[in-house]
């Protein structure tokens, strides 16, 4: 056993500098938000998305920016003229500069939607998190409460309440529609963050904290939402996307936005009866609608990607 | 194909395993030489993320590519390199010469079929076994594992069985086919003290009746204590030590194992006070040079630092370490 | 009397099964814990064993307070755990924490370090003064071993062993007496268990901690407990001093379940008594009658199936043993 002789070398001497450097040292502090930017910061679906909406943002915030031609400056003799260098979209039945009321219109039609989905979010996250967190009838109550909602054609119960809501001919009708959306949409927020709540409701540090001692407020809003919030948020930014979606679609029926309010689903409902004599007034704010959808969506699905650790 | 009965049954040699991730490149496989032969225990010993699971799953050919990638080395069965056989060769030894088991039965099991139908499943593709040959041949099986009325057990679902009994299908679906080497990957990890004793039993009993050789990888030294002919301890990537099962723990050669067996709490004695492996192991994507286990280990000096890692030293036959300071590790 | 800090008397865990999504209905009930009897002593520990299903875990999260029993008592230095509400409650709940299994699951991953180890003070406002509470949390990971100016950093830039310390600085916050650990060890490595249960009995010695030990490895429990209950489908079935339960068991259970450990001695094999128990554990929900063992005993006789037996000193069992066969069992000449 004395003599001990090399036979076999495992590894062979090669250079060492070809031994990786690169990794994260354990020095670094990385929280879970830094894990999901270093995904998203590679993510051609997260920049492509985000830049549109921050360009959409900016025409719903600075619309001079983008044109400097007014929405309301119509000229009849101007109808359904062709395309100009101030008015790359043409002009419409009532010689309005397409382009100056497509950029307009972005405002409306994103305050709708930026409400209607706070309010479907407050509504979808409280009620998530009571069912979720506190179980037993008020669970069953709620649940089955979404169930019913869920099962109610949403087109119908949209234009029923909208209806309802805009009683007053003189309004403009963006308050009705923001409370339809938002009454009618905190349903699947609600039942993602019921979910959430039970699966995380059900974690170890959870148990921790209430062993010290700990109430029901601290568990729910220092240990539940946080690591709840997640697939939500993503829900709300998909809502979004919908609701904008909706509000065209309720303004198209008449009974959405009206009077001096411009957006994109009443450019489109204006344009529908002279789609043949000219398409521009009912493409151009279709397109900017399909893509302002699309891009929410898209970031959204980005976000939730990245902070999915399941998905690593 | 070509085997040769003079070739051990198994054999790796210089196999290199690197996964290329985001965060760098972790080299989890770093050199390991491994020989298995018919009727053997060779257990793989080592801690999370020493490399023995994807050690055996790159024999497999299960690795993940990418991330993962054999960089290097030889996967010889009776001769012939796995590694580089066309890939249908490759599957058909795999599936009739090579078994493997998991540590966790359930999601290795199919939960929408039965157990019958999933071993029967493996007649009817490899053996063009009739449904009815099939299934006798399955409830053959269930029985061999020693599964309590096999034959009105074999149409049931894989949730039906307890923890210890869907270990024994698993057992059945590995053997079904009469492999040659049976691979198993931690396979009494997640049961009872009490139930691994009867699946330690029986794989012990099978490998006996079978001559099959048997890879057991785990971390636990009891029962490698119990049942192993051969240990390989293994190290960031590396065997750092061979041998038969009583030298290791009677004379251990390297001071991780060393540092090991002193660290775990005995049954069958009581002591105050256990030794502790300061540190942690490393991280795969930064190993330090020189031997792996230097900032862990207490007789390390200036020529641990230094690269290469210690080469690996013949203490006697069958029996390797790779230290620069075996000597005094044994006490020589 | 005085030195007991805990005693639990007919502790009774029963989860209902229900039926129904509306109108519930009560199915039966899985006895995850019933009737189960434990005393404490100052400075001691009292290790529990079992397989899964035995309720032993089910017990320690009774003893916390994180599961009502369904009935029986716990009394804490005297307070009654059951019975008290509110603040008082809280305040005797100080007395006992525990360290949880999982050192993954058990640590909010979207909270730092300090603000872990600190809560037990956001929610006992009067332990530590606001402006004492840093320091605290400091001199914690220092005791712990861990870095102080780690402070700052989140549960997943920590490995398995040191996330199980800042459980055990957590647990430690509030100066309990009492400390249950629920399978403090089992989910870390072989050489990263030596590091924390060697922290657990410094700990121990330095704040004059008992400890509830709750562990499958028995192994580990041998080593770290003076006392020992083993634990058989919701009922202790023999209990006594380390040396009595590893050295003269009585019970059959304990004397399978020692024979089947894996001792790490090769030099063993052959010599060593093997008793397999056939078949599973029963279901808890469906125990078996009188004896809950009989099922799988190799001693069983028919009268087991119709008298339980209870835990209790007997004829040949020097310690309480709820066998009607109780007798030493030689498993293992030693060299």
């Amino acid at each position: 056993m004395s003599d001990l002789n090399a036979v076999t070398t495992a590894e062979a001497p090669g250079p060492a500098a070809n031994r990786p450097r690169h990794g994260s040292s354990p020095a670094k502090p990385r929280s879970l938000a830094g894990d999901a930017w270093l995904d998203l910061r590679s993510s051609k679906i997260f920049w492509i998305s985000a830049a549109l909406v921050a360009v959409i943002l900016l025409m719903a915030v600075w619309p001079s920016l983008f044109t400097s031609a007014g929405p309301r400056d119509c000229v009849l003799a101007n109808k359904h003229a062709a395309a100009t260098s101030g008015a790359p979209f043409g002009y419409d039945f009532q010689g309005c500069n397409v382009y100056a009321k497509t950029i307009y219109g972005a405002r409306d039609s994103l305050i709708v939607g930026v409400f209607a989905t706070l309010i479907a979010g407050v509504v979808g996250l409280l009620a998530g998190l009571a069912a979720g967190y506190y179980g037993g009838w008020l669970d069953a109550v709620l649940s089955r409460f979404v169930d019913v909602m869920l099962g109610v054609p949403f087109l119908l119960a949209a234009i029923v309440l909208a209806k309802r809501l805009s009683s007053d001919p003189q309004s403009n009708g963006i308050v009705a529609v923001t409370l339809t959306l938002g009454l009618l949409g905190w349903t699947t927020s609600a039942r993602v963050m019921r979910s959430a709540v039970i699966s995380a409701k059900g974690q170890d540090y959870v148990a921790a904290a209430r062993m010290l001692g700990a109430g029901a407020a601290r568990q729910m809003f220092r240990h539940i939402l946080p690591n709840s919030a997640g697939p939500f948020l993503v829900v709300l930014t998909i809502l979004l996307g919908v609701n904008i979606a909706s509000e065209a679609t309720l303004s198209f029926l008449g009974v959405g936005l009206k009077g001096d309010a411009i957006s994109w689903g009443l450019a489109i409902a204006e344009a529908g009866p002279s789609v043949r004599t000219a398409a521009g007034p009912l493409v151009w704010p279709s397109v900017f609608l399909a893509v302002t959808v699309l891009a929410f969506i898209m970031l959204g699905d980005a976000v939730r990607d990245a902070f999915d650790p399941k998905l690593r | 194909m070509n085997f040769d009965p003079q070739a051990p049954l198994l054999q790796v040699n210089d196999m290199h395993v690197e996964f290329r991730t985001r965060d760098g490149v972790a080299r989890a496989v770093n050199g390991v030489n491994l020989i298995l032969r018919p009727g053997e225990t060779l257990a793989v010993l080592g801690e999370s993320g020493c490399g023995k699971s994807v050690t055996a799953q790159a024999i497999m050919g299960i690795l993940d590519s990418p991330p993962a990638h054999v960089t290097k080395g030889e996967v010889l069965y009776r001769g012939v390199d796995l590694l580089r056989l066309p890939e249908d060769e490759r599957r058909s030894i795999r599936a009739n010469r090579i078994a493997m088991i998991f540590q966790d039965a359930l999601s290795a099991l199919n939960p929408v079929y039965s157990v019958g139908f999933q071993i029967g499943e493996l007649f009817r593709t490899h053996r063009g076994a009739s449904r009815q040959e099939a299934k006798r041949r399955a409830v053959e099986l269930l029985d061999q594992v020693r599964i309590p009325a096999a034959k009105s057990r074999v149409d049931d679902y894989p949730h039906q069985f307890s923890g210890g009994m869907r270990q024994r299908v698993m057992i059945a679906m590995a053997l079904a086919l009469d492999p040659d080497v049976l691979i198993a990957d931690e396979p009494t990890t997640a049961l009872d003290v009490t139930v691994q004793a009867q699946i330690m039993g029986l794989l012990a009993e099978l490998q006996r009746e079978r001559t099959m050789g048997l890879m057991l990888i785990t971390h636990d030294m009891g029962v490698v204590a119990d049942v192993a002919d051969t240990i390989a301890v293994m190290y960031a990537g590396r065997v750092v030590e061979y041998a038969p099962v009583y030298d290791i723990y009677a004379r251990p050669a390297h001071p991780y194992t060393k540092a090991l067996l002193e660290s775990i709490p005995r049954l069958d004695f009581k002591g105050r006070g256990l030794n502790v492996i300061g540190g942690l192991p490393p991280a795969l994507t930064d190993i330090p040079r020189g031997c792996p286990f230097h900032p862990r280990c207490a007789y390390a000096r200036d020529v641990c630092r230094q690269d290469p890692p210690p080469p690996a030293y013949q203490i006697a036959s069958q029996r390797i370490a790779s230290c620069h300071f075996i000597r005094e590790v044994l006490g020589v | 009397m005085s030195d007991v800090v805990l005693e639990a008397r007919g502790l009774v865990k029963h989860f209902p099964i229900t039926k129904g999504v509306v109108f519930r209905t009560k199915a039966g009930a899985v006895r995850a814990v019933d009737g189960v009897d434990l005393q404490l002593r100052r400075g001691e520990t009292l290790g529990i064993v079992g397989e899964s299903g035995c309720g032993k875990s089910t017990l320690a999260k009774m003893l916390v307070g994180l599961e009502k029993p369904t009935s029986g008592e716990i009394q804490v230095r005297g307070d009654d755990m059951v019975r008290l509400r509110g603040p008082a409650l809280r305040h005797a709940r100080r007395n006992i924490q525990m360290v949880m299994q999982d050192p993954y699951a058990s640590l909010n991953p979207r909270m730092t370090v300090g603000d872990i180890i600190g809560e037990p003070f956001a929610i006992h406002p009067d332990a530590v003064p606001r402006q004492g509470r840093e320091r605290a949390v400091r001199d914690l990971l220092d005791v712990v071993g861990l870095n102080p100016d780690h402070i700052n950093r989140y549960p997943h830039q920590f490995s398995g062993g040191q996330r199980q310390r800042i459980g055990i600085a957590r647990a430690l916050a509030l100066r309990p007496e009492i400390i249950v650990c629920d399978e403090p060890v089992s989910a870390l490595d072989v050489s990263i268990q030596a590091q924390v249960i060697n922290l657990l009995e410094r700990l121990q010695r330095d704040f004059g901690l008992s400890y509830i030990f709750i562990a499958h490895d028995l192994s580990v429990v041998r080593h770290i407990s003076d006392r020992i209950a083993v634990m058989y489908l919701g009922k202790v079935v023999e209990t006594g001093s380390h040396v009595a339960i590893y050295d003269q068991p009585t019970h059959p259970y304990t004397q399978a379940l020692l024979s089947a450990v894996p001792v790490p001695d090769p030099r063993l094999r052959g010599h060593r008594r093997h008793i397999v128990l056939e078949g599973d554990v029963p279901s808890p929900a469906d125990p078996p009658s009188g004896c809950r063992f009989r099922t799988r005993c190799w001693k069983a006789q028919p009268g087991c199936a119709q008298h339980e037996p209870t835990l209790e000193v007997r004829q040949r069992s020097p310690h309480p043993s709820a066998c009607h066969y109780a007798e030493t069992l030689d498993l293992a000449r030693r060299y």
